[in-house]
């Protein structure tokens, strides 16, 4: 390892400040650090050690606890592909098929977004953010498997430029990056992120009789404006090709067509696990928003006019990307709000807009995208509050 | 009676080279030094002396250039050897050549009884004239005390929770008449004084018998030992309020000075940290240079030397002096290299409080660790949000009020409680910052545009 090291203490001065490539600086020490961690020592006054913690590792572990989705992603698209059409597959050729369809995705997703994130690195002058390690991960896994790669690549570039460097960086950004990415093809693109997308066929593909892509969000709608019972609707569909697809346990494990990353509630509550016990992601906030979807729905099962009001409460936390909005979205730390009692109500608020808002407007089925992002620009907000009373606390005891 | 603080938030670092508990004999180093930099508030020291002057320990070697009444003076008697300078004649430190038998400079002496009779201006006249008095801290800002200001009360804590922290009741063993004459004097200039212990921890004789003080008991991780998170919980700072703080070896110089009519600066120090042989404690005099402690004293050449604990010291060289108001120098390895891989590896080594990926010292809470002087990472912006609470066990809201400093923002630092803060309060956000802001340094700043607006 010591010639890497030669090599880039060689290279150094050529980016320093009077070198010919000092206009890239920024890279070459992206380069540097992820090889070595950097040689600076504390200042003369203040904390003379430090922490073991830095962003590099701290984003790392989001990424490592988005694995699990990740895996388990490859394996469903590939396993929904076989029962789309048909085919009697080996787990081995679900998981090729898969990787053919996901690596792409997210290398796609890691490049375009990079490359901006390079590029504003050298003409801003700022140090290449480790955030987007988590971005271009959290990409690909909200992205349905049949998403074009340049889609995936125009949707990464505008979620970079405009969620993010507009606003100066990571640490910056007043919206979660990936779900701009999302909410940018949603509203970009609506023909294409919706209907048959969820699952991978490729053209010409023949598929099983009576076969249909319509995900539980899509059904619970069609079924509430038909009258008919949501889970009856849930449990009957697929009969013939997929039995008992849409059962709650098989949603839990997440066996179902969906964006490549968030079908399987377990799988985001492994995640989950990981960024509480390694006190990355905020406990509180994951809570509060299963909480508050919980409460929200189990009210609405209460006064239901409707079959989608009076869907089991318990569904909710299955379908859709709840579980893996309130785990990997709304933790994002620079997004949500920053204060500890203002993370129980952010969280609850995003747990009730998504229930109304995929109960009450079925045209956006997928509500947590939109109640996280409307939540990040309320954030702010609910912040000011919390500071307020810690301002007018000391200010009461001055008079007292 | 006083009162009992349960404290939960905060960390301790538990440090390799702890002083083992004796006080070793060494020949008295030859030279000592005062630093203006160990003292906030100060505007522009005037020197008094020039090289080659002899003083006595007691004699003015400068003053504060706005009020001449408050005076440094030498903790030794001898020879003014340098007068040390920086950037733009900036007075860094006043060298003296130590006699081999202190000569004193004779302040007023007092019985015990007279102590009890004595007014506060005569008390404060002899507390000012001798450089006494520059023990004296003054918050809100962490300055020295300005004469014509009382404190609506005094805190002395009598326990340190720093990393490789000195015991109190080796640093000031047998001081008990000189501590409760200390608390005497302090009595007269107004408020209740508070001393602090700790609940969990032996209590130094000297605070366990003081008379006329509340003794307050608290529990906890540091920062429980620093005398603003105290203050915030018995009787807190207030806009327009002061407070007094003094270290217990402050009120025992007090205590000297009027009973024994002298400036005396002998203190116990303790050398420590994880590059010493032998960590241990030593016999001499504020400022000394600490060059003789650690002649083949150290495992290795390539260390940092540091006045004071790991988490609010100052970097001093080899040669260097403690400052003021520290009894403890820490050595620990200079951290200057690369390391492969360094921001993945996982690792038991390293201290950390956070537990990302790797980070497996919290499986050994009661090992000792030896940390080096890297910064584990690149400076970045505020990412993470939740983890300076965690270690800030006073009502205060660290980001926000950091991030109203660096805007300049003075409303937002008034109505965010930078009256109740010192840098160290808030030192261990510093540790845990994984963004690796230079906390400390970014609160003086905001203290310095809060104190001259």
């Amino acid at each position: 390892m010591k010639f890497l090291r030669d090599t880039l203490d060689k290279a150094k001065h050529n980016f320093e400040k009077g070198g010919k490539y000092y206009k890239y600086y920024y890279l070459f020490e992206a380069l540097d650090t992820f090889n070595y961690s950097p040689n600076t020592v504390t200042p003369p006054t203040g904390a003379q050690v430090r922490d073991a913690v830095d962003l590099k590792r701290l984003m790392m572990t989001v990424v490592i606890a988005m694995i699990p989705c990740l895996a388990f992603g490859i394996y469903n698209v590939g396993y929904q592909h076989a029962l789309a059409t048909g085919q009697q597959m080996a787990m081995g050729d679900m998981v090729v098929t898969g990787l053919i369809k996901v690596l792409p995705i997210v290398i796609v997703a890691y490049a375009a977004g990079g490359l901006v994130e390079a590029a504003f690195a050298v003409f801003r002058k700022h140090p290449i953010n480790e955030g987007y390690l988590v971005t271009g991960m959290l990409i690909p896994l909200v992205m349905p498997p049949d998403v074009p790669l340049w889609q995936v690549a125009v949707a990464s570039i505008f979620a970079v430029v405009i969620a993010k460097e507009a606003f100066g960086g990571t640490g910056m950004n007043i919206l979660n990056v990936a779900l701009t990415a999302r909410a940018f093809l949603y509203f970009a693109y609506p023909l294409q992120i919706s209907g048959e997308v969820w699952t991978y066929l490729p053209e010409g593909a023949q598929t099983v009789a009576g076969y249909s892509g319509a995900t539980p969000l899509a059904i619970a709608a069609q079924a509430s404006t038909d009258g008919e019972s949501v889970i009856q609707a849930l449990n009957s569909f697929g009969s013939g090709w997929a039995n008992d697809i849409y059962g709650f346990s098989n949603m839990f494990f997440g066996f179902m067509p969906g964006s490549i990353g968030e079908t399987s509630t377990l799988m985001c509550l492994i995640g989950a696990l990981i960024l509480v016990v390694t006190g990355v992601g905020s406990w509180k906030i994951i809570f509060s928003v299963f909480a508050g979807a919980y409460g929200m729905a189990s009210f609405l099962n209460l006064v239901a006019v409707n079959e989608f009001m009076a869907m089991p409460a318990h569904y909710h936390l299955v379908i859709g990307g709840l579980a893996f909005g309130a785990v990997f979205m709304a933790t994002d730390p620079v997004t949500a709000v920053q204060t500890e009692a203002g993370k129980w109500v952010y969280g609850l608020l995003i747990g009730i807009l998504t229930v109304l808002i995929r109960v009450f407007n079925p045209a956006y089925p997928e509500g947590i995208m939109l109640a996280i992002l409307f939540m990040n620009v309320m954030a702010p907000l609910i912040d000011y509050v919390v500071v307020n009373a810690n301002k007018k606390r000391r200010l009461r005891r001055a008079t007292i | 009676m006083g009162k009992f603080i349960r404290l939960k938030k905060g960390f301790d670092i538990n440090l390799a080279g702890k002083a083992s508990p004796k006080i070793a004999t060494i020949e008295q180093p030859e030279t000592f030094a005062v630093k203006p930099t160990d003292f906030h508030g100060i505007y522009m020291p005037k020197v008094v002396v020039k090289e080659g002057d002899s003083v006595k320990a007691g004699s003015v070697l400068f003053h504060d250039k706005k009020h001449d009444e408050i005076v440094f003076t030498s903790p030794v008697s001898g020879e003014v050897v340098e007068v040390k300078r920086g950037e733009k004649r900036k007075l860094l430190e006043v060298r003296v050549l130590a006699d081999k038998s202190i000569e004193y400079v004779q302040f007023n002496k007092y019985s015990i009884s007279d102590i009890a009779n004595l007014k506060r201006e005569q008390a404060q006249e002899q507390l000012l004239k001798s450089g006494v008095w520059v023990n004296i801290i003054q918050r809100p800002f962490g300055i020295v005390a300005s004469p014509s200001e009382k404190p609506k009360s005094i805190f002395v804590s009598g326990f340190d929770s720093s990393p490789l922290a000195p015991d109190y009741s080796i640093l000031f063993k047998g001081q008990e008449q000189y501590f409760q004459a200390g608390i005497e004097i302090l009595k007269k200039f107004g408020g209740p004084i508070h001393v602090n212990v700790h609940s969990e921890r032996e209590i130094a004789p000297v605070f366990s018998q003081v008379k006329g003080a509340e003794l307050n008991k608290f529990s906890g991780p540091h920062p429980s030992g620093c005398v603003g998170v105290q203050i915030h919980h018995i009787d807190p700072i207030n806009k327009g309020d002061i407070v007094w703080t003094i270290s217990p070896f402050g009120v025992i110089q007090i205590g000297k000075l009027f009973l024994n009519g002298i400036y005396d600066a002998s203190k116990v120090i303790a050398v420590a940290g994880s590059e010493v042989k032998e960590p241990q404690y030593y016999s001499t005099y504020t400022g000394v240079s600490i060059k003789k402690f650690l002649t083949n004293n150290l495992k290795q050449d390539h260390v940092r030397v540091i006045s004071g604990n790991v988490l609010t010291g100052t970097k001093i060289d080899q040669e260097g002096y403690v400052g003021f108001f520290d009894q403890l120098v820490t050595v620990i390895p200079e951290g200057d290299y690369f390391e492969f891989l360094g921001w993945i590896k996982p690792t038991v080594n390293k201290l950390s409080y956070q537990r990302a990926f790797g980070l497996l010292s919290f499986l050994t809470p009661k090992k000792e660790f030896v940390l080096d002087s890297n910064s584990r990472g690149e400076p970045r912006a505020f990412v993470q949000t939740g983890v300076f609470e965690k270690v800030t066990p006073i009502d205060v809201l660290p980001t926000y009020l950091l991030k109203a400093i660096i805007a300049e923002d003075y409303d937002e630092m008034e109505a965010l409680g930078i009256y109740e803060v010192i840098e160290e309060d808030l030192a261990l956000c510093e540790f845990v910052d994984v963004s690796k802001h230079n906390i400390q340094s970014i609160l003086r700043e905001g203290i310095d545009l809060i104190s001259n607006s």
